[in-house]
């Protein structure tokens, strides 16, 4: 048990380069990933973010058959041109044939994964050494993060971050009613395009510490957390950040804890503990707020309708409520 | 010679997936008119206005706003789109929805101010929905909603307003502020096209009429065009309707003299 302590201890007093560096790039790609996800679920494309990151996938294994490098940078660069790929197949099949937009993500998304596994595999059994890692792609390795890696990362997650406020009224149009958007000069076609461009960004950040798999979770749970808790959309958004920062500081301390374990699923289920416990203690659209709601109404039913029985029960009787206890005349 | 028509349709035609669903549109809309976009389910109504707006590809023809196109006009055209077009459980309140009709004269990335802001509560306030500005959309009724849609195209402060069903579910005390604020508007001087369904009010409500059913039928003034002639061109065989509005026109006539 000591060794968990230590490890605590070890995070919060941050007094370890490494651990600074993989908390800051946790809680900030986490920030992305909720802010960019925001828009991503309210434009009704929730699903969009985990067909781009599997579709990120072969664009890792040919980065690096073609460079023979390893280096993050142009890993992610080859990752991102997958992922983009990956939004132009998509548009191209719902453009061009009447195939239905769920199939036509999971079509995308099963193929670029597919082909993806292959290539890994591939290298895999061409066997160099150095070769050996790259499927810590797969569910994410966080504590294997390091320094030149988590500065790229949080350099992106700035950036995104910054063009989402930048563009917040126009995503925000684009969102709720994309038609007017166009009507009023505000290309919706375009706005999709540079929303799709920023969440494979968000996406591909994100695919070293908690992998290809399980991204998209961080695209979609802190979003949905915090449309539970409010019904303002810059709440909302300033709230799905904080909490995606949050799974990530909580992803990185319990890889921290067990470093062995891919971080991808562990920040995964700290969002979803966030989820849970928001959905049962939300106000308004909490369960437990929604049951007594439906509580109240239904006691306020019967107690109207006693009193509407107690009127006519007067009026019948030709009572008024003074005279109503009194014995028969 | 200043152009000063502000809606010219030329040879319009617009297909879905290569099924032309409006033909050879022709139309000239004048200044300071309340005009109705009468036809049948699937006539192309609402195809109609997406087109003169520049939503939807046209495949022949032009559109021109006083002479202009679309894009050089923008600032002067207002919209409101179906009420059903749009997700009533988004996280919004009833004054951002209004705070939007604002954008467009924005622009890219700069965000609304108190001016905009106050545009937006005074065209709440004209369309009686004053108290209701703090309230999420959800929580609004259909009448409401489109109440606050109307007063989203309002602080365009737009010169010619196109208007998809915005009679469409609503209750009986809304339709009556809506036509209200449609005739002050063209009182006003501006010009509005609006999409409407029942046929026994457009007598009463609009001056001008085009009725649509693929084809423009017929359009002009109400009083020549609102014929039982013209109407079963538009409705085709549907006698039911026919007969039914036959009978209304007959009375309104009657009543009228």
């Amino acid at each position: 048990m000591s060794g968990v302590w230590e490890q605590t201890l070890r995070l919060l007093s941050l007094s370890d380069a490494n651990v600074r560096y993989v908390l800051a790039g946790m809680m900030l790609l986490g920030l992305a990933g909720g802010v960019l996800g925001s828009f991503t679920l309210l434009r009704k494309r929730a699903l969009i973010g985990d067909a781009l990151a599997h579709a990120a996938l072969p664009g890792i294994g040919i980065a690096f058959i073609v460079t023979g490098t390893k280096t993050i940078g142009v890993l992610l660069a080859g990752a991102y041109a997958a992922g983009v790929l990956g939004v132009l197949s998509l548009m191209a099949i719902r453009r061009y044939s009447r195939v239905k937009e769920d199939s036509a993500l999971a079509i995308v998304l099963t193929v670029f994964f597919g082909v993806g596994i292959v290539i890994l595999t591939y290298i895999q059994k061409t066997g160099k050494a150095s070769q050996s890692g790259l499927d810590k792609f797969l569910f994410g390795q966080s504590a294997s993060l390091i320094g030149g890696e988590v500065l790229l990362i949080s350099a992106a997650a700035v950036i995104l971050v910054t063009a989402s406020i930048l563009l917040y009224k126009e995503f925000k149009l684009l969102c709720f009613d994309p038609g007017y958007s166009s009507a009023i000069g505000f290309s919706a076609a375009w706005l999709d395009i540079i929303l799709m461009a920023l969440a494979v960004g968000a996406v591909v950040i994100g695919l070293q510490a908690v992998g290809v798999v399980l991204m998209a979770a961080l695209l979609i749970i802190p979003p949905v957390t915090a449309r539970l808790w409010t019904n303002r959309f810059g709440v909302m958004i300033v709230t799905a950040g904080a909490l995606g920062a949050i799974s990530g500081a909580l992803g990185s301390y319990l890889s921290f804890l067990a470093p062995k374990m891919p971080s991808g699923p562990l920040t995964v289920l700290a969002a979803t503990t966030l989820f849970t416990v928001s959905l049962f203690i939300a106000p308004e659209r909490g369960l437990i707020s929604r049951m007594l709601q439906h509580r109240s109404n239904r006691r306020r039913t019967e107690l109207e309708n006693s009193l509407r029985a107690a009127a006519e029960w007067l009026e019948i009787n030709h009572r008024s409520l003074d005279t109503a206890f009194s014995p028969a005349q | 010679m200043p152009e000063v028509i502000p809606l010219e349709i030329h040879d319009m035609t617009v297909a879905y997936r290569r099924r032309p669903v409006l033909w050879d549109v022709d139309l000239t809309v004048p200044e300071s008119t309340l005009t109705g976009i009468v036809g049948p389910n699937g006539a192309g109504k609402s195809t109609l206005i997406k087109a003169a707006l520049g939503l939807l590809p046209l495949s022949s023809g032009w559109v021109k706003f006083w002479g202009e196109s679309y894009e050089k006009a923008r600032q002067r055209i207002g919209y409101v789109p179906q009420r059903e077009s749009v997700d009533w459980d988004f996280p919004v309140t009833a004054l951002d929805v209004v705070m939007m009709g604002r954008y467009g004269r924005l622009g890219w990335i700069k965000r609304p101010g108190y001016e905009d802001r106050r545009a937006a509560l005074k065209a709440l306030e004209r369309i009686g929905m004053a108290e209701y500005g703090a309230r999420q959309i959800s929580n609004l009724s259909g009448g409401q909603q489109q109440r606050v849609f109307l007063a989203r195209a309002l602080v365009q402060e737009a010169q010619i307003y196109f208007m998809d069903e915005p009679f469409a579910g609503v209750d009986a005390s809304t339709e009556k502020a809506i036509i209200e604020l449609l005739e002050e508007l063209r009182r006003e001087g501006h010009t509005v096209l609006v999409v409407h369904h029942d046929l026994n009010t457009i007598r009463e409500y609009f001056d001008r009429l085009i009725l649509l059913n693929m084809r423009v039928i017929a359009s002009g003034s109400t009083t020549e065009v609102f014929t039982t002639e013209n109407m079963r061109k538009t409705y085709g065989g549907r006698l039911t309707i026919l007969d039914s509005l036959a009978h209304t026109m007959a009375g309104q006539a009657r009543g009228g003299k």
